[in-house]
């Protein structure tokens, strides 16, 4: 089985670069979230509901849907300010990208420690562009609405194509498949990295920094 | 075509469609009313939530969507189309986007129905929620109110797009296989909206001249089934809401397909009896909300513990999603276990939404039209402000405030009185105070 790769890439100016990353990060979530599983006797398992919230971008003339968890929100949100700042910091031209990885744990014998498998991988590539005057910025505004229109339209998409998703797992093997740490949603195994690219297109090698949702060894 | 799909996968399939075309319907007006929607996860299953995503159900808009129907289902060559349109306060409208939920002949008869068909139609809703966000509809439905509403329209049958004028556009939200046919939603939308950006819709004159280039007489011109979006709540929830009466809890199975295919004989022959035990006991959910919905009539699924079990459940006034320990012997042979139809008590029983502004056929409500006589409304429109969502914008806040009332205690009089009544009082509050200088006294020493 072969990962399957998707590439984004945006456009936004530097107080933008949040809200657009949230709005594509949580659109993809939304797609890999399940409600939470709740396993019976003789295998059977029932799902509990998932709840959508709309939100208003400040920045930007969009509008997008999440997952109702306020937990992982969270996780989200700190994990684009991480890149955001990292943006902010690395004196480059303002080009990064975002990943988020969808995998599956394989359990291995010890001494070895386990194996993540990724699945899909998204990856979101930013250019950070710097507006001169109000006018540009209201242009930008609207430009930029109607391009995460459009990257929406992408996802949606690429979901709709219905690949290759985990087999629905075991209650003991759900771990390797979800997340089952939050409260009130379940999405599948993910983690998000970023890279912050210099003006020569290489990647700087000192920024690569790993948000681990499930504790692995090494 | 239907010869290799057993009765019970017809029957769930026909139930998933059903309820399907029902939430599509909602996700599409909720989306277009105007306001943020805002639902709760739920960890526990709780036996009313369609396709595992917390959807409400507006009754007037499930009321037009059953009639649009009219106990039919979407299916090859019938089209279940929603059309959203915008009216103006002078009676100008035009139609924005056309929703298609549609079936071709493309089958796919090796798909499970109970399990990748149903969580193909759930990913289907969520690809709807983000996709009804991002038509240029979304952006002026937020904006409705003063000058136009946004209005939506249920048929069933050819799919009409003449009203999009030139130019509309398609967006694919998506597609799911099934072994009668391959289920797509789509949507397509006007784009000459250049023309009409949304500023020409905020406080300005009249902008008949624009709305007539762009009206079409349509082959239906029968206003009378739009309904307005203007659905409105209290309280930041919907009042009147119920919950889907005829509920669905799915059940999975993560036992492997040889195990369960000897599962589906042993259990074949309790399910048949447990649809006969249950079908005399049928009656509408509003009659009796302790009574079980065997929607035979409905050809959905009849999977129904026994009664006792619903009666013990039903005195809580909240039937828990399928009882454990009762279910598995009741439940039906398919690779998922699927069952445990509920009845999920309405939360009030007035049938009427008591909501200004609540979804009635078309008469439109305005009155937002310009004065007949001949004063001429100049509004006023500071600089900076938009219409948002917040009732009050600030022109009307100008308005109202620019002359406020005096306050009380800087009238003349009663400062004069006021004052001269405690310059009297003074003397002997001093008084007072003195007499009890003990306690002061004591009472600061406690502070330190």
């Amino acid at each position: 089985m072969n990962c399957r790769s998707e590439v984004l890439e945006v456009s936004v100016e530097g107080r933008q670069v949040e809200e657009a990353m949230l709005a594509v990060l949580h659109t993809i979530l939304l797609h890999r979230s399940t409600g939470k599983f709740h396993y019976k006797k003789e295998g059977t398992y029932s799902i509990g509901t998932v709840g959508t919230q709309d939100v208003d971008c400040d920045f930007i003339d969009f509008t997008f849907v999440r997952v109702s968890s306020d937990e992982l929100d969270r996780v989200i949100r700190k994990a684009v300010a991480e890149f955001k700042d990292a943006l902010g910091n690395s004196g480059s031209d303002g080009m990064g990208q975002i990943s988020l990885e969808f995998y599956q744990k394989k359990k291995s014998r010890w001494p070895f420690s386990d194996e993540c498998i990724p699945w899909e991988v998204w990856s979101i590539k930013v250019n950070v562009v710097n507006l001169a005057n109000e006018q540009e910025r209201q242009i930008c505004r609207e430009k930029v609405g109607e391009k995460l229109g459009e990257k929406v339209i992408n996802i949606v998409e690429v979901i709709n194509r219905h690949d290759y998703l985990p087999k629905m797992p075991t209650q003991s093997e759900v771990d390797n498949v979800f997340d089952t740490s939050l409260k009130d949603v379940q999405p599948y195994l993910y983690k998000i990295t970023y890279q912050i690219t210099d003006s020569l297109g290489t990647s700087v090698s000192t920024t690569m920094r790993r948000l681990i949702k499930d504790t692995l060894a090494l | 075509m239907d010869s290799d799909l057993s009765p019970q996968d017809k029957k769930d399939l026909d139930k998933f469609i059903k309820f399907f075309a029902l939430k599509t319907v909602q996700v599409i007006v909720q989306a277009r009313l105007g306001e943020k929607i805002n639902t709760c996860s739920s960890s526990s299953p709780t036996g009313s939530d369609w396709f595992n995503l917390a959807i409400k159900d507006i009754p007037e808009v499930t009321h037009e969507a059953k009639k649009a129907l009219a106990g039919q289902l979407p299916g090859i060559g019938r089209s279940m189309c929603v059309e959203i349109s915008l009216k103006t306060s002078e009676g100008d409208s035009m139609e924005l986007e056309t929703w298609c939920l549609e079936m071709n002949e493309k089958c796919d008869k090796d798909i499970k129905v109970s399990y990748t068909v149903y969580n193909r139609l759930s990913l289907l809703l969520k690809s709807l929620l983000a996709i009804t966000r991002v038509t240029p509809a979304y952006k002026l439905s937020r904006k409705q109110g003063h000058d136009y509403v946004i209005l939506y329209r249920i048929y069933f049958g050819d799919v009409q797009l003449t009203g999009l004028g030139e130019g509309f556009q398609t967006v694919r939200v998506g597609i799911v296989g099934t072994p009668i046919g391959t289920i797509t939603l789509s949507c397509a939308y006007r784009t000459n909206l250049a023309l009409m950006s949304s500023r020409q819709f905020e406080r300005t004159g009249p902008i008949m001249g624009i709305i007539i280039d762009h009206y079409v007489e349509r082959p239906f011109t029968n206003m009378a089934h739009m309904h307005p979006c203007s659905y409105r709540y209290e309280g930041g929830t919907y009042a009147g809401i119920e919950d889907s009466q005829e509920v669905c809890t799915t059940s999975f199975s993560t036992s492997p397909p040889s195990q369960l295919y000897s599962s589906r004989l042993s259990y074949q022959t309790p399910a048949l009896g447990t649809v006969d035990l249950c079908h005399p006991t049928a009656c509408t959910a509003a009659a009796h909300p302790h009574q079980m919905v065997v929607p035979g009539k409905e050809g959905g699924v009849p999977q129904v513990p026994a009664q006792p079990t619903h009666g013990t459940a039903a005195e809580h006034g909240r039937i828990p999603s399928c009882p454990t320990g009762q279910s598995p012997q009741l439940a039906p042979p398919t690779s998922c276990v699927f069952l445990c139809l509920q009845v999920h008590p309405p939360p009030s029983p007035a049938p009427s939404s008591p909501l200004q502004g609540s979804l009635h056929s078309n008469t439109s409500s305005h009155s937002g039209g310009q004065p007949q006589d001949d004063f001429v409304m100049v509004d006023f429109k500071p600089a900076f402000s938009k219409d948002d969502l917040l009732p009050m914008d600030l022109g009307t806040f100008y308005k109202e405030f620019q002359n406020p009332p005096q306050l009380a205690s800087l009238s003349i009089d009663v400062s004069v009185q006021s004052m001269a009544e405690d310059l009297d009082s003074l003397p002997e509050k001093l008084a007072i105070y003195e007499k009890n200088i003990d306690e002061f006294d004591a009472f600061v020493d406690t502070l330190q």
